[in-house]
């Protein structure tokens, strides 16, 4: 049971130490402008550490809670950036209808082609999703006219929302962004913790822990399996959305699988048999990363360094170090 | 028009041929080590590099051979060192290994030989044209195809008569009968390994020859040999053959008609290929799941 302290907005009552942690982890996510400032960040790079470790939730969701392993979720990241970027280059200027616009196209994308993969397990699956994920890759490279090719997406402003009288400056004001970002965060955050709470949560553990038991138990896995892809997806093109929001940008190198194998180490670094784990996991990799490449050239050398030390000496993640959970 | 088709088909062929080198060495270790190899294509840039720097001192046609040799020993070295300590466990740690093993080996090519391309000399008597008529056909692009024909041969030779491939083969069947028959499995493993990135720095050799060197020449190939394995059928080796030149094909035919596709057009086959048969063209039932 030791995932229902770990989720935090289980339904059923928890420690009282637990939920002191989850008010604590969200008054420093509420104060971030306020106190990033004094630790040498900036709200900019703290607002990329929240959509990243977005992303490595949602990816969690998947491999962490259903124990199946997606190594393409840069595709749906990076629809999600498209998707929104267009939106508001091409159609409207309302931010909220361009945030859905992203999660609809990574989210429905994914749904359609999880459907191929249910199948398949373990390190093929893995497989066929890098293989797929590169199929958006080369056509946002590809498609010159639309997405701007290998330059990417650019030519698009997240506009201020209106919230009746209330504006709320997204454009102009990093704070105000970040809250925006917040807000959506928040929102997918709590449906993932109450999806993991619930009865259909516990299947995925379920079949996570024994994929046969489950099966024998009547539970359908594949249709679990690729709800539960879809729900990642869903989750993760939302981060994606955001991440072009907050850049003002869509790169396809967001839809490469490098990213996919970068959203896989945040998962894995912060532990991914905890709920918090990833984002743990996204905040530290985008400070090293932002420091590390504004030492050296050789960046590439010390993130694979990285990728090796997490695996060979602490595969259980951060989280996982600290609670002691027993490693399957 | 049929020159332009002849000239993509013999393109098709040779880009395919380089699928088949670079496939079929992953292949072989995610059949029997259940490792996806990230690093395969560092692995073939290396041996081009490893040509690049023997030629000035034993030649091209020794350091077709010895350069891949070097690029194994530096495979068996990082499989006892690192990938050993994966088997058995969670694939997704596997994955991340290779993965951040291609980004070291990476970073380290562009460090020890800069990110100028460079070119590797090839002698004289096969860079030229064969006929006037059919110019894309230099004698290196021929050498190319029998290099890669003797190197497959040698390997399904291999694979079918001495005893080590079919210690292979019957571990890629099931490794833990292999494994209590007393064969030493971690040995057999090693080998494996060292085979597959042979054939990576063979490839990465000739590859240099045709396209010259840089430190991200192998990128290219990565992504199409592991929808050669998939489209040819996890587990069959001859599946992986034929993945890689179809692909191959595929891609440089719809060059001819709609070139902006030509990316696109394997990843169609792949879906094509899983919506219809999802083991693969030639793969066992269950080998993918």
């Amino acid at each position: 049971m030791s995932e229902a302290t770990a989720l935090g907005a289980a339904t059923t009552p928890v420690l009282s130490r637990q939920r002191l942690g989850l008010a604590a982890l969200w008054l420093v996510l509420i104060l971030v402008p306020f106190w990033v400032p004094f630790v040498g960040g900036y709200t900019q790079l703290a607002g990329r550490a929240l959509v990243l470790g977005l992303a490595a939730m949602a990816l969690n969701f998947l491999l962490g809670f259903t124990g199946v392993m997606s190594f393409g979720h840069a595709a749906w990241f990076g629809l999600g950036a498209y998707g929104t970027g267009l939106m508001l280059r091409y159609v409207t200027s309302s931010t909220l209808l361009a945030t859905a616009a992203g999660v609809l196209l990574g989210g429905v994308l994914g749904t359609l082609l999880g459907r191929l993969l249910v199948r398949r397990r373990g390190v093929y699956f893995a497989m066929i999703t890098i293989a797929f994920g590169q199929i958006f890759f080369y056509i946002a490279y590809r498609w010159n006219s639309l997405t701007g090719g290998d330059d990417g997406l650019r030519g698009f402003q997240r506009q201020p929302i209106g919230f009746g009288r209330l504006l709320l400056d997204i454009q102009g004001n990093d704070i105000a962004l970040y809250y925006y970002l917040l807000f959506v965060f928040a929102i997918c955050v709590g449906l993932m913790g109450l999806l993991l709470g619930s009865p259909f949560g516990r299947t995925l553990i379920a079949i996570r822990e024994n994929e046969r038991r489950a099966r024998f138990l009547g539970i359908d896995v594949e249709r679990q399996i690729w709800l539960s892809f879809s729900l990642s997806c869903f989750f993760c093109s939302a981060a994606g959305a955001l991440y072009a929001l907050l850049n003002n940008f869509a790169d396809p190198m967001t839809l490469h699988y490098t990213l996919s194998g970068e959203i896989v180490i945040m998962a894995v670094m912060g532990g991914m048999r905890s709920f918090w784990g990833p984002l743990l996991g996204a905040a530290v990799f985008v400070v090293l990363q932002d420091y590390v490449s504004s030492m050296t050239v050789n960046w590439m050398s010390f993130i694979g360094l990285l990728f090796v030390l997490v695996v060979l000496f602490a595969p259980r993640g951060l989280l996982g170090v600290l609670q002691r959970e027993t490693p399957r | 028009m049929t020159q332009l088709v002849l000239f993509n088909v013999t393109n098709g062929l040779i880009v395919g041929a380089f699928y088949v080198l670079m496939a079929l060495g992953l292949s072989l270790i995610l059949n029997l080590s259940n490792v996806i190899n990230f690093a395969h294509a560092n692995f073939l840039t290396l041996g081009g590099y490893f040509a690049y720097m023997l030629i000035p001192f034993i030649g091209f046609w020794a350091a077709l051979l010895v350069a891949p040799l070097l690029t194994a020993i530096v495979g068996i070295i990082v499989e006892r060192l690192m990938i050993r300590r994966v088997y058995g466990r969670d694939p997704v740690y596997s994955l991340l290994l290779t993965f951040g093993l291609a980004f070291i080996l990476q970073d380290m090519c562009r460090y020890v030989w800069g990110t100028q391309g460079l070119p590797l000399a090839v002698p004289t008597s096969i860079a030229q044209p064969l006929s006037a008529d059919l110019f894309f056909i230099t004698g290196y692009r021929v050498f190319m195809v029998v290099i890669v024909l003797v190197a497959v041969s040698a390997l399904f030779a291999f694979l079918r008569y001495s005893r080590a491939g079919i210690r292979i083969r019957a571990g890629i069947l099931d490794l833990e009968t292999v494994a209590a028959l007393g064969v030493n499995v971690q040995l057999l493993r090693s080998l494996n390994f060292a085979v597959g990135i042979f054939l990576a720095g063979l490839a990465g050799v000739l590859a240099a020859g045709q396209i010259g060197l840089n430190p991200n020449m192998g990128d290219s190939l990565l992504m199409p040999s592991f929808i050669a394995i998939i489209v040819g059928g996890v587990g069959s080796l001859a599946g992986t053959l034929f993945g890689g030149l179809l692909i191959g094909v595929a891609a440089a035919v719809t060059t001819v008609f709609y070139p902006t596709a030509a990316d696109a057009v394997i990843y169609v086959i792949m879906a094509l290929v899983l919506l219809a048969r999802p083991r693969g063209l030639f793969g066992e039932e269950g080998m993918m799941s």
